[in-house]
């Protein structure tokens, strides 16, 4: 029974729940407890042993079913089960493989044999030996239906998600114009993934003790009862600031490649970061916090690209209207944080504007979706905006925008 | 199946306390019903787990959705001792393991100091009374002057036990690191004095709101139990067993009223302890079905934002309907 647990246990790690040899050890303790008489107490155990967050769980409960799945008894099952071990179904990787291992496992069930048998009485022409053959190949009909879904349930174990892996990790890579749609249910699950992940990197430790400076009037205080004696020492404690991001995203017609992934970007981040603001514009700026926050993703991307998308920009005007409307939410706690490829259409960039909410802000990360050879040519305004920023990047792939945003949330470490 | 003795799973620490009421999953959920904790499958699982295994449970979850109240209820049901640690910002090991009584310890020093003539006494030189006073030399820093917190008392105790570490994700990392210890060897080593291992392992439950992520270190050493909402079932029966005088009739309309507010958009939902609350006020109230008006005046017991109370007063009136018609309970 060792085997079927490290199995179910290497299934899980490749649908993406870590666990580790430690954890597969109590796994064992805790089937010898429970037992495999009842699934769903089973189910219950190994998911609070293996899995260790809600995510995790459903995960497990997930690779639970399909592991576990109840089979059917008797020896065609269990020759099926040693076939599959013989040639190592489990091992299998791509969904180009499965008729592969289906004629393996066919031949190490004896098919040829049975093949033989049934050419044989083809050939014969008697009406017993043609309705032997018909049940011959029924017969060979079935097996093959049994050993094709057995290899095509360890596919979706143990090849799928490695395969999925995989492809998000390419996905994450690729340039974001570069992707057609039919990536975007790919790139949710890992932009998701990567906006968690910062908003739980960044949420932590918000008191820094400072080294060795000691509070004087609470260490006095708290030992009073001690004759001043100083036991306990307080130290001193610096608050350090929350981060708080204003996104200004430039969705124009330049740009509208890019746009559904950096809204994709925002919207997990808005869900993940507490003090996010989010503002959209092409020739007007908007705030689109508020849908962002509320709607589901699909509604808020249609409705933020039908109210402000594809039009002609103007960052000129961009930073006009934040600073007429939304100058209170910059202060100098604030990253402004700005995704856009800086190509003003001719218009004054009105840099005296960006100058001076960039003096209020703490930073200005500017996010350029061109690569740094292009800046400057044309209409870009790139090369005039760059000394008012803290930091300019080209970012191109959703690992560029994920490391960017760290970067940008780091500084108030 | 193989079966093996629970005391052979492991062997440097077995479960010393039997008690009857964790001897099987079925029991565990029988001994918390009878305190009127209504467990789950998985609740009685893992705490049948933890038990047997020896290892502590994690229980996540949002807040009001009873993880506190499983650790007070199996202490009460198994009639154990609770020891109870709250985490907080700035926790450290002189709140939570043991500290030394500096008080106690000053004072001594000042005896010594009036005494230390007669200790001494007939010293010749240095060195002999140096030699008379370091037979003394472990008194400041022995038994007498600990103060025993929360996890050291906890791995004190003779009989059966439960340690309770209440919202560990309020602590800090460094915090979960001084956990490790106890959670995975029930030790807790005073360099002073030595490692003190547990009489009795206690039962531990961690509970976390999930306002950060914990430690991968501290999951691994724990069991996991999410909790979340209870599906309309089950929050039927939570209420009876917690507020038994409720009519038949407004215990139905209640849960589904709760269970359809739960699927608005709401900031924070009302959870387990806010339905207590409201069939309590309910009842206080003699409302014998929903109304709106009721609803109205009472939404501050389920809803804990201005906000959220904002928002769904005006939605108030399809949401009471629909609960009321769902339930034709008017059956007399």
């Amino acid at each position: 029974m060792t085997s079927s647990l490290t199995g179910f246990v290497r299934a899980l790690r490749i649908a993406g729940v870590p666990v580790s040899t430690a954890e597969t050890i109590d796994a064992s303790h805790t089937l010898r407890l429970i037992g495999w008489s009842d699934r769903s107490n089973l189910k219950e155990a190994l998911g609070a042993v293996l899995a260790k967050s809600a995510e995790a769980k459903a995960l497990h409960d997930r690779v639970f079913d399909m592991y576990f799945s109840p089979q059917p008894t008797g020896d065609v099952h269990i020759s099926l089960q040693q076939a599959a071990a013989q040639v190592g179904v489990d091992d299998i990787r791509f969904a180009s493989q499965e008729s592969f291992y289906v004629r393996q496992m066919l031949s190490a069930l004896g098919i040829e044999k049975l093949e033989a048998q049934l050419l044989e009485r083809m050939e014969e022409s008697s009406p017993e030996a043609q309705a032997e053959a018909q049940a011959l190949y029924a017969q060979r009909e079935h097996l093959t239906a049994q050993a094709r879904a057995w290899v095509a349930q360890r596919f979706e174990l143990f090849g799928k998600p490695a395969t999925e892996n995989f492809m998000t990790e390419v996905a994450v890579r690729r340039p974001l114009g570069r992707m057609g749609p039919q990536d975007m249910q790919r790139m949710k699950a890992a932009v998701t993934r990567m906006a968690k992940r910062l908003a739980q990197k960044h949420s932590q430790r918000q008191r820094i003790r400072m080294a060795g400076r000691i509070d004087l009037r609470r260490t006095l205080k708290a030992n009073a009862g001690h004759d001043g004696v100083p036991f306990d020492l307080h130290f001193k404690h610096r608050r350090r600031d929350k981060p708080r991001l204003v996104v200004v995203c430039d969705v124009s017609g330049s740009v509208v490649a890019h746009v559904r992934f950096v809204l994709l970007f925002l919207y997990a981040l808005q869900g993940a970061v507490a003090d996010v603001r989010s503002f959209t514009f092409s020739h007007r700026l908007f705030d689109v916090s508020a849908p962002l926050a509320q709607l589901p993703f699909e509604d808020a991307m249609n409705l933020i690209l039908k109210e402000v998308g594809g039009g002609a920009t103007d960052y000129g005007q961009a930073w006009l209207d934040l600073q007429q409307l939304h100058a209170d939410c910059i202060d100098k706690r604030t990253t402004l944080l700005v995704l856009g490829d800086g190509r003003s259409n001719q218009t004054d960039p009105r840099l005296d504007i960006f100058a001076q909410l960039a003096d209020r802000a703490k930073r200005v990360v500017w996010l350029c979706n061109e690569p740094p050879v292009r800046w400057g040519s044309g209409d870009s305004c790139m090369l005039q905006y760059r000394p008012l920023c803290s930091h300019l990047t080209h970012c191109a792939t959703a690992a560029d925008l994920d490391r960017a945003i760290d970067e940008a949330l780091g500084a108030y470490a | 199946m193989r079966s093996a003795p629970a005391s052979a799973l492991n062997t440097t620490l077995a479960p010393a306390v039997a008690s009857a009421g964790l001897a099987s999953i079925d029991a565990i959920t029988e001994a918390l019903a009878s305190v009127g904790y209504i467990s789950t499958r998985a609740i009685s699982t893992s705490v049948f787990l933890a038990h047997h295994l020896c290892k502590p449970v994690l229980i996540e979850g949002p807040a009001g959705v009873g993880k506190t109240d499983l650790a007070v209820s199996l202490a009460k049901a198994m009639d154990w001792a609770l020891l109870r640690m709250p985490c907080y910002e700035g926790l450290d090991d002189s709140k939570a393991l043991y500290e030394w009584k500096y008080g106690k310890q000053l004072l001594y020093t000042q005896i010594l100091k009036e005494k230390i003539g007669l200790l001494i006494d007939g010293a010749d030189n240095l060195q002999q009374a140096v030699g008379k006073l370091t037979g003394f030399q472990d008194l400041f820093f022995s038994r007498e002057f600990l103060e025993p917190r929360p996890l050291l008392q906890a791995m004190e105790q003779t009989g059966g036990s439960i340690l309770l570490i209440d919202e560990v994700d309020k602590s800090e990392e460094s915090f979960e690191a001084l956990l490790l210890e106890v959670l995975a060897d029930y030790q807790v080593t005073i360099p002073e004095i030595g490692t003190i291992q547990a009489q009795v392992p206690p039962l531990v439950i961690l509970t976390s709101n999930n306002t950060r992520e914990l430690g991968d270190a501290l999951k691994r050493r724990c069991l996991h139990l999410h909790l979340g909402f209870p599906d309309a079932n089950l929050e039927r029966r939570i209420l009876q067993a917690r507020v038994p005088d409720l009519s038949e009739q407004l215990l139905a309309q209640l849960v589904t009223f709760v269970q359809s507010l739960r699927l608005e958009n709401v900031r924070k939902p009302p959870s387990i302890a806010e339905s207590v609350d409201w069939a309590r006020a309910l009842l206080l109230l003699h409302a014998d079905s929903l109304d709106e008006h009721w609803v109205l005046e009472t939404l501050n017991v389920l809803l804990k934002r201005e906000t959220d109370i904002q928002e769904m007063q005006g939605r108030l009136a399809p949401l009471t309907q629909a609960a009321v018609a769902a339930t034709p309970g008017a059956r007399g």
